[in-house]
């Protein structure tokens, strides 16, 4: 399979700030790949790098096979953007707006039209197609610009948080539209904070932070690279959390996290449910009493914390 | 074809800033509600102090009106290109694969359909105050399309700066800082003659005051008893705003052209 997007070594300044540090990056055509970090990591510039927005000041950069410098024009015709802020013209109508986009792509006059309407009817925005963007709330506004990305069927589609500021309904929503997108065959480079949202559209995952990917695979990859299941338990009392931490100590097989006020500890662990037996019978062994237990399958947010030592942010905020 | 191809892309875009003329007419209200005003204070406040031999003020004072108010009309440029790059659509623009160029020649094309629209209303303003146009219909619609070709060169320049500055505030009030003594230090209200020796040297090199004695000769405003000009460019007015025209286009479409890639890559 060949490579849709290849980025290698990318590095852009702001002044002293460092926004991409050496980004190396491989997404084959087809997929779907999650780009995920937090607030800062760099996501955002690397977009603008691959969409031909911004020069990158070192490194190289392909997008269906040609360089994003200097076929900048060229690849134009054949990709898609809907960035993190909505692009679209308040004083036009959608359909003006996508009409627009239309024949900027040189589709014509007449299949430009087609098009805005096609388009407006699938994103549901039929309604509201012929009043002023103005008017219309967020999420109508992210999907009128993700319709902007559609217009010319682009073979790579890049999608910077296309779900950021939306209520958890149209969330789904956009989901949905986004699977459905590339069943037919789009490459998407999508960029989120969401963990859940990457695990839920992406192929792969790239991790990124301060400019750099530090980890990279499938959801489920991801997950092992953190190592096996994670006990959890609650108890009553700090007294009680502090004897279950250092009574389970030694079946930790990586940095256990406790929180002092919901008097809940997290251990990484492997082995299964035998850890889980042992672990019970320990705590009842030193008069813990324990509210709730159970084992579970690392998240992403595990993941995150493991390989940053901080929290994803955008999950902290909840 | 790449340039038949630019010129569709530029009319694209300035449809999309005509649009917005006409959904926020606020724009073209305030950019005939001001010369109004001063048609109105020069016409019947001021005027009567002003002399001019041979001829009304109000007939001299046209040409005079017209020149300032296809000026301001082409500041909105800048205004408009500098509140174009401080938002997204520009980098839907940019992704798209439209010439280059197609951003600034839209902007400076819907500019010039704004300014005709603009001049139209304040040649009538101008006939219910008592100017009339003196000369042939040919004159006088070249006289028009110097005015607009004169604000179309101007309004690069504008561009130039509202990409500078990169904020329509700063913008407005910057642009104020020289569109002001080059409107006024001319002979737009008053007889270049008349000024003091500093200020009358400024006004008759000035461009608009080329502009403004052109559009007077064409419209047949001018006055058997003012005495014959001293400087070139008031003596062939038409000539000189043409040149002035073609200067002004060599040096700020390069530099407005420079600016919107320097302005957009960040
Ligand atoms: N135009 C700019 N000027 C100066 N610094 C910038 C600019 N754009 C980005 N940066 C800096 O570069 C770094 C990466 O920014 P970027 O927007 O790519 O992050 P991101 O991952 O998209 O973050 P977010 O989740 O907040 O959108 C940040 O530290 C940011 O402050
Ligand atoms: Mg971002």
């Amino acid at each position: 399979m060949t490579d849709a997007i290849v980025a290698e070594g990318l590095v852009k300044r702001y002044g002293s700030v460092v926004a991409l540090n050496g980004l190396d990056l491989k997404v084959p055509e087809g997929t779907i790949m999650g780009l995920l970090g937090p607030n800062g990591a760099g996501k955002t510039t690397a977009v603008r790098v691959f969409t031909t927005l911004l020069d990158a000041d070192e490194g190289s950069a392909r997008v269906a096979g040609l360089d994003v410098r200097k076929q900048a024009n060229e690849l134009r015709k054949s990709i898609g953007l809907s960035g993190q802020y909505a692009a679209v013209d308040d004083n036009l109508t959608g359909f003006e707006n996508l009409d627009m986009v239309g024949r900027l792509y040189h589709l014509g006059r007449v299949r430009s039209r087609e098009r805005a309407r096609e388009l407006l009817a699938r994103f549901d925005l039929e309604d509201a197609a012929d009043r002023p963007v103005k008017g219309y709330s967020g999420g109508m506004r992210r999907r009128l610009d993700l319709a902007g990305a559609l217009v010319a069927k682009p073979s790579v589609l890049f999608l910077d948080e296309p779900t950021t500021g939306l209520d958890p309904r149209s969330r789904l929503g956009m989901w949905d539209v986004i699977e459905e997108l590339v069943k037919g065959g789009t490459t998407l480079l999508l960029t989120t904070q969401y963990l859940e949202e990457a695990d839920r559209l992406a192929d792969q995952i790239a991790v990124i932070d301060h400019g750099k990917v530090i980890a990279e695979g499938t959801a489920d990859q991801l997950k092992d690279q953190v190592g096996g299941e994670r006990l959890e338990l609650s108890v009553a009392t700090p007294a009680e959390l502090g004897t279950a931490r250092s009574t389970l100590a030694d079946l930790a097989v990586g940095a256990m996290e406790s929180d002092e006020r919901q008097h809940h500890l997290t251990v990484p662990v492997a082995g299964g449910s035998a850890v889980l037996m042992e672990a019970i019978r320990r705590l009842d062994g030193e008069s813990v009493k324990v509210l709730d237990i159970g084992l579970r399958r690392p998240t992403l947010d595990d993941v995150f914390l493991a390989l940053t030592g901080h929290h994803a942010e955008g999950d902290d905020k909840k | 074809m790449k340039l038949l191809q630019a010129l569709a892309d530029g009319s694209v875009v300035a449809k999309r800033n005509l649009i917005k003329i006409k959904r926020v007419p606020d724009l073209l209200v305030f950019s005939t509600a001001a010369p109004i005003m001063f048609v109105l204070l020069f016409a019947y406040v001021f005027g009567g102090s002003i002399d001019i031999p041979g001829m009304d003020y109000r007939e001299f004072l046209m040409a005079g009106i017209f020149a300032q108010t296809v000026l301001f009309g082409a500041t909105i440029t800048g205004s408009g290109l500098a509140e174009d790059i401080t938002k997204g659509i520009i980098d839907r623009f940019r992704s798209l694969p439209m010439a280059r160029s197609a951003v600034l020649v839209g902007r400076t094309t819907s500019d010039l359909v704004n300014n005709a629209l603009v001049i139209v209303i304040m040649m009538v303003t101008g006939l219910i105050v008592g100017w009339r146009i003196r000369s042939s219909p040919l004159e006088a619609l070249a006289g028009v399309a110097l005015l607009l070709l004169f604000a179309y060169a101007f309004s690069w320049a504008m561009a130039w700066i509202g990409l500078l500055v990169r904020s329509p505030e700063v913008f407005n009030n910057a642009s104020f800082i020289f569109i002001f003594p080059i409107t006024y230090i001319a002979n737009t209200f008053v007889q270049s003659e008349r000024l003091p020796a500093v200020l009358r040297h400024i006004a008759e090199w000035n461009p608009v005051s080329a502009v403004t004695a052109a559009a007077r000769e064409l419209f047949g405003n001018t006055s058997p008893l003012s005495p014959p000009p001293d400087v070139w460019p008031l003596q062939h007015p038409v000539l000189a705003s043409l040149g002035w025209v073609v200067i002004f286009l060599l040096i700020f479409v390069p530099l407005a052209n420079y600016q919107y890639k320097r302005a957009v890559a960040r």
